[in-house]
């Protein structure tokens, strides 16, 4: 499976069988260095940031709250802590903007004016005087969640079952989404940070390996973290993979690293792999060295449509509008303006709802990079075959979901498509085939709870 | 600028496409045919020429009756009409009338492809089942080969033979192709000769080393599946090898089996058709196989010379069988499923 190795002055790479190569667009933007934007007058946190149980407000209307302070606790396991960004006053708890295009409960919380910026240090917690469970416990109250984009909560990714074992713990600092550059720029200017993160991960997950997994195309990164692993004299390995779409799913860099898939219906944890994104690692040790919660995150804004593409430190809860005005606003007539990256990220219609702690970019684009093509009929060149990450035939499938043929889909294993979106962006005849998919796995999701609830 | 002042359009990821759309494939396709009948211009003259302009517009009129193009699309269509024309006109003889590739030209998109719901639905390679209608419909016109031009605006008689009148419509000079030199003779053309295509043959059966030549430029590009010529070229040059060391004074050479006729084209350009061949690797290699396997018993042991037209229209016609029955793998999964 380590198909495509070859030499580079960053060593061998390494890779997984198919995948796309859309156009990068990272020079927009991989050059600028975090800058924090300034806070503004009131911020919108949304108790559902994550994956699971929205968060329960610990205050109320009037109330003032310290920058870092807990405003809402985790209910459940599936659910972690959120904090105000800021100093200042909650104004409402009310139903607020979410960026799904939901209504959902959220808390206002109004700017104190003298509010700092700079975080208190508080008391550091010593890592290693913790057990696990306190630990997990620690990283569940600090809100911490995957930053890649999924937003699950990483506590609950972190706690193994008693016969789970960690072979690999992976950072993943792929990014191979187009236009996302936060994640490089967190490796350039945090990779301290973000290797003390990996070794408290290490030191209660006990991997027997561990890697830091990153595209070839951030040679920078890859040699700043190689020169921090050896000054700290840490069993790290910085493991170059090429540059590909999907790259940085959980599967490919399994693929890629270990050779082995996860099986159908399992999760990496079941082969010994831990995945974690790079940025995670970062927040989990601001966390102990600190005290400091995730409420602030880096986001890249970038687009051809943008003033001025720069990658952010944004605190949770600020409207988008405000951080898109700091990159200097829009300069096109009619944006696509899309949360996350364009092969997976979802488009946003307006700028009124808050940057949450999943928002890895927020991409201003133009006609030009989004094109609503004309659909062809399928021609059958199999190039959506030869692009599919996990080998299915979109081409079958897209012809299954035209005659609605869920059920024949199903047998096809629509259910594994993890939606990267590589059999729509290389189809000559612009079938919307992941499109489709999505549609099917909906409907068959639904009839699977229907027929379980009717039992 | 705020955003309510501006016009939002809303989609689902991906947002980014790869550029390759299927009018481009076409299109580029046809730009790599120019060369093969400027080729052709310069052994037969400008019956050629002519020829390939009556095919191209009868495919694309067809096209237009019965596939007409969307409001505000190009009137050109999406470029496989024109493919489809140009592929015709190549398989067919210098001095064929114009009207019979007319009809031929017609057929093929309207039996060929619009019968079966357009671009996408056929089995069969549109081109070569118009050649296969007009083989059934006038087998002497279309065995009537001539000799390479001696004048290029020498316009041979028979191309303006009128439909249904008897008259002088046989060509004065005619020459036997290399293949049927070979099988009724046991002549074997110089391979040299074949390469550069000096010889008699159709419009396209002349320069192997030309096809080659496109052949590695749209593999290169990604326009054809380089499996397929791979796969049939390698084929027929074993199979026929093995024939050939058995018994030299009966079979034909190796490299004679796959420069003379129709093979190159049909390797280069009609196998390799996307609508009509298999959709992954291992269908592809089964059925670059069967047509190789196939051209070699046609043309050894089959009562015509060639054979890779029927070659290939009888693999097209597995084709689906080979989509559906062979059995895929997906990722996690231990066995493959079908």
């Amino acid at each position: 499976m380590r198909a495509g190795q070859q030499t580079t002055d960053i060593g061998s790479v390494l890779t997984f069988p198919h995948g796309v190569h859309p156009p990068e667009y990272k020079e927009l933007s991989c050059t600028r260095p975090i800058e924090r934007v300034p806070f503004v007058d009131e911020y919108t946190l949304p108790l559902g940031q994550h994956i699971g149980a929205p968060s329960r407000p610990v205050v109320r209307v009037g109330q003032v709250v310290r920058r870092g302070e807990l405003i809402a606790e985790p209910v459940g396991f599936v659910s972690v802590g959120l904090h105000s960004p800021v100093d200042g006053t909650v104004t409402a708890i009310e139903l607020v903007d979410h960026q799904n295009g939901q209504l959902v409960e959220g808390i206002r919380i109004r700017t104190d004016r003298f509010s700092p910026q700079v975080f208190p240090p508080r008391e550091a917690i010593n890592p290693s005087t913790l057990t696990r469970d306190e630990l997990i416990r620690g990283i569940q109250m600090a809100g911490i969640v995957g930053m890649g984009g999924a937003a699950f909560p990483a506590h609950v990714k972190f706690s193994l079952k008693p016969d789970q074992s960690v072979r690999i713990l992976m950072l993943n600092g792929c990014e191979c989404e187009p236009f996302l550059t936060c994640d490089h720029r967190v490796m350039l200017e945090q990779a301290e940070a973000l290797l003390d993160g990996t070794m408290i991960l290490a030191g209660f997950l006990h991997p027997e390996r561990i890697a830091i997994a990153v595209e070839a195309n951030k040679a920078d990164a890859i040699k700043v973290l190689r020169q921090e692993v050896a000054r700290q004299g840490i069993p790290v390995e910085v493991i170059p993979l090429e540059v590909k779409y999907p790259q940085g799913a959980e599967k490919m860099m399994i693929s890629a690293i270990l050779g082995e898939e996860v099986p159908s219906g399992k999760l990496p944890i079941d082969v010994g792999a831990m995945v974690s994104n790079v940025g995670t690692a970062v927040a989990i040790s601001e966390y102990f060295r600190t005290g400091k919660p995730l409420m602030e995150r880096v986001v890249t804004v970038s687009g051809t449509a943008l003033a001025r593409p720069t990658n952010v430190l944004v605190p949770i809860g600020t409207p988008m509008q405000a951080v898109v005005d700091f990159c200097g606003g829009i300069t096109h007539p009619e944006p696509r303006i899309l949360l996350g990256g364009p092969m997976m990220g979802m488009v946003q219609k307006n700028l009124d709802v808050p940057v949450m702690k999943g928002t890895s970019g927020i991409l201003v684009l133009t006609d030009r990079e989004v094109v609503d093509p004309v659909t062809y009929s399928c021609i059958r060149c199999g190039r959506c075959v030869d692009a599919c990450p996990i080998f299915l035939n979109p081409a079958r499938l897209g012809l299954l979901a035209r005659k609605g043929l869920w059920l024949e889909m199903e047998e096809q294993h629509v259910m594994d498509c993890f939606e990267c979106g590589s059999c729509s962006f290389i189809c000559p005849s612009a079938i919307p085939l992941v499109q489709s998919f999505r549609v099917a796995k909906g409907l068959l999701r639904e009839k699977k709870i229907r027929e379980q609830t009717n039992q | 600028m705020t955003l309510s002042m501006m016009k939002t359009i809303i989609s689902s990821s991906p947002f980014l496409r790869s550029g390759l759309s299927t009018p481009r494939i076409m299109w580029e396709v046809v730009i790599t045919l120019v060369p093969v009948v400027g080729m052709a211009a310069w052994v037969f003259g400008i019956s050629a020429l002519l020829m390939t302009l009556v095919c191209v517009l009868a495919c694309w009129m067809a096209e237009r009756i019965f596939l007409p193009p969307a409001p505000g699309a190009s009137v050109l269509g999406d470029g496989s009409a024109v493919i489809t024309g140009i592929l015709l006109a190549l398989c067919l003889p210098p001095g064929f009338p114009f009207w019979m590739a007319f009809l031929g030209g017609f057929v093929a998109i309207a039996l060929g492809k619009a019968m079966w719901g357009g671009l996408g639905h056929n089995v069969f390679n549109p081109a070569l089942l118009g050649r296969a209608f007009l083989q059934a419909a006038f087998p002497g016109a279309i065995t009537t080969w001539s000799a390479p031009a001696t004048s290029f605006f020498a316009l041979r008689g028979s191309n303006l033979a009128l439909p249904f009148l008897k008259g002088e419509s046989v060509d004065a000079m005619t020459g036997a192709t290399p293949l049927s030199a070979m099988k009724f003779t046991h002549q074997a053309a110089d391979w040299q000769d074949l390469l550069i295509g000096q010889v008699s043959g159709s419009l396209g059966e002349t320069s192997g080393g030309l096809f080659l030549l496109l052949g590695l430029y749209l593999a290169w590009r990604g326009l054809i599946n380089w499996r397929i010529p791979v796969g049939m070229i390698a084929t027929v040059g074993l199979f026929s090898g093995i024939l050939y060391w058995i018994d030299p004074a009966h079979y034909a050479p190796p490299q004679f089996m796959i420069l003379a006729g129709g093979l190159m084209l049909g390797a280069v350009y009609m196998a390799t058709d996307l609508v009509s061949s298999p959709l992954t690797h291992k269908g592809i290699w089964i059925y670059a196989v069967g047509i190789g396997i196939l051209v070699v018993m046609i043309r050894v042991w089959g009562g015509l010379p060639e054979g890779v037209m029927y070659a290939i229209l009888l693999m097209n016609a597995v084709t689906p069988l080979i989509n559906r029955a062979l059995p895929t793998r997906v990722y996690g999964h231990a066995s493959p499923t079908s």
